[in-house]
């Protein structure tokens, strides 16, 4: 057997031990520490707020994120479910199952050793093991990317009060794309103040019933600033964004002009006869924290 | 526009003088509750042994660590993150906690529904918005947890945390009838038809 390896070139390896320390240092990171779009998402918003009683809220935020970091404490005291998200570049030579089980590792050690709440829960009995694991838990999404020899990891402890504000619809091609915008403007009504606005709503459209949903989650969780690759789905972005902000939801669903930080639209192509349309949305609490192995080392960010 | 400083326990009388846009700082004493809580004491018929009478209950589940048991935290746990869930999911639970157990605040996030608002009109009550996500900042008004109740549904047992100045909390649901949701609900459908006529869906 060959390893697709370049000539002379020593692949990238990584220690299994190394993936589960960075699990479990990357599970607390994000917890601590908001990342800088999210930051200057917040100082965008205040800037143009004009509801006092929102502004009064979203100072409240932006001192929470201050205090923890001075005291080193977690920015909410949700948890999360788990997620990593898994890139593995080119000539990168690793022991997938190993990977697998290092990530689950350093997310029980994260939460026993800080300690950290085990919010994660059998689905049927309710029982907790209070390490943050279970079925299919934490979520390990793997993927495949041009880079030479780098593997990076993100963690995303994704919050339930805005997960439980996801919403899929299978519509059809005769509701055109005006049904997945009054899909899009209701699902924000309906999510009202529970899932702790200003938010990311995340938008899926098109794939199948479960890419269209993941899609959604892949659009709540990207970095502010960054923009859909499909010309269609950015000038969606824009319009969707202006229209969920002219609603006056707000922080909190107190009232307001900052009821999202912005709205992202992953697309993937459909069937004929569908157009799906899936949200998913992340909170002002947009956490995420990730590892960078190469040759050069490890790097931390978000 | 009113400040209050609440200790708790408090009486009808004082939950009766709080209305809407006023703002409450709590003292003294405050209970944390939630789902598995909830769902235990009502659904399952679990009593507990606190008096909840007059009080105040967050919905909560705190993130802890084990210590041993000491004067500052007789409970074995001390506080790491204490911070606020979605209130709408407890809905169906606030007249029974306020009939059986005598709360008379509820703090938390996103609000509740008309029957919770009927509740407080009915039997003196009032919801109280503390800002979600926040919860950094909320550990700093937390003291010491005092003890614990129900402690086998950990982390969603019925705590009881000895606070101070904590606040301030947005009286955003009262005991007249009055709720900031309802009315930003109200404007928000109003506004449905603009926001949707702008992106040229009819």
């Amino acid at each position: 057997m060959t390893l697709m390896t370049k000539a002379d070139v020593e692949p990238l390896r990584v220690a299994p031990d190394a993936i589960e320390e960075a699990a479990k240092l990357l599970y607390i990171r994000a917890l601590k520490v908001l990342p800088d779009d999210i930051k200057a998402g917040f100082t965008r918003l205040d800037a143009g707020e004009s509801d006092g009683t929102a502004k009064a809220i979203l100072a409240t935020m932006i001192e929470n994120i201050g205090v923890a970091e001075r005291t080193e404490n977690l920015l909410c005291q949700d948890t999360g479910i788990p997620i990593f998200n898994v890139q593995i570049g080119r000539n990168v030579e690793l022991d997938g199952w190993a990977l697998k089980q290092a990530i689950r590792r350093g997310t029980e050690r994260a939460t026993k050793e800080h300690p950290l709440r085990s919010s994660v829960v059998h689905p049927i009995t309710r029982k907790n093991e209070h390490t943050s694991c279970g079925a299919h838990v934490p979520v390990i999404n793997l993927d495949f990317v041009e880079d030479d020899r780098l593997l990076r990891l993100e963690m995303i402890p994704k919050g339930s009060g805005s997960e439980n504000g996801s919403f899929l619809q299978m519509l059809i091609p005769a509701d055109g794309v005006a049904g997945v915008k009054r899909f899009v403007v209701d699902a924000a009504m309906k999510a009202g103040g529970k899932v702790c606005p200003p938010t990311i709503m995340g938008v899926g459209v098109g794939g199948t019933s479960d890419l269209c949903m993941h899609l959604a989650k892949v659009a709540a969780t990207r970095p502010l600033g960054s923009r859909c690759p499909d010309p269609e789905g950015a000038k969606l972005e824009e319009a969707l964004t202006e229209a969920v902000n002219s609603l006056g939801i707000g922080p909190q669903g107190l009232g307001g002009d900052s009821t999202t930080f912005a709205v992202h639209v992953e697309v993937a192509a459909t069937h004929i006869t569908m157009n799906p349309v899936a949200v998913n949305i992340q909170c002002h609490s947009a956490r995420r924290a990730s590892a960078t192995f190469t040759p050069a080392g490890l790097a931390i960010g978000f | 526009m009113t400040h209050h400083v609440l200790p708790m326990p408090c009486t009808e009388a004082q939950i009766r003088a709080l209305r809407i846009g006023d703002t409450v700082t709590l003292q003294d004493t405050l209970f944390g509750i939630r789902d598995a809580t909830l769902i235990h004491m009502f659904d399952h018929g679990r009593r507990t042994r606190f008096d909840l009478n007059g009080h105040a209950v967050i919905h909560t589940a705190p993130n802890v660590r084990k210590v041993d048991k000491r004067s500052t935290n007789d409970s074995g746990y001390e506080a790491i993150c204490v911070g606020t869930t979605t209130s709408d999911r407890m809905e169906r639970f606030t007249r029974p906690l306020m009939e059986r157990e005598g709360v008379r605040i509820i703090i938390g996030k996103g609000g509740l529904r008309q029957g919770s608002l009927d509740a407080f009109a009915e039997l003196g009550g009032v919801y109280l918005a503390i800002i979600g996500g926040t919860a950094a900042l909320e550990t700093t008004w937390i003291q010491a947890i005092e003890d614990v109740d129900l402690d086998d549904l950990n982390p969603e047992s019925l705590w009881r945390f000895r606070i101070r100045d904590f606040g301030p909390l947005l009286v955003a649901m009262d005991s007249h009838g009055g709720s900031l949701y309802a009315d930003v609900q109200q404007k928000v459908q109003d506004r449905r038809a603009a926001a949707l006529a702008k992106l040229g869906v009819a």
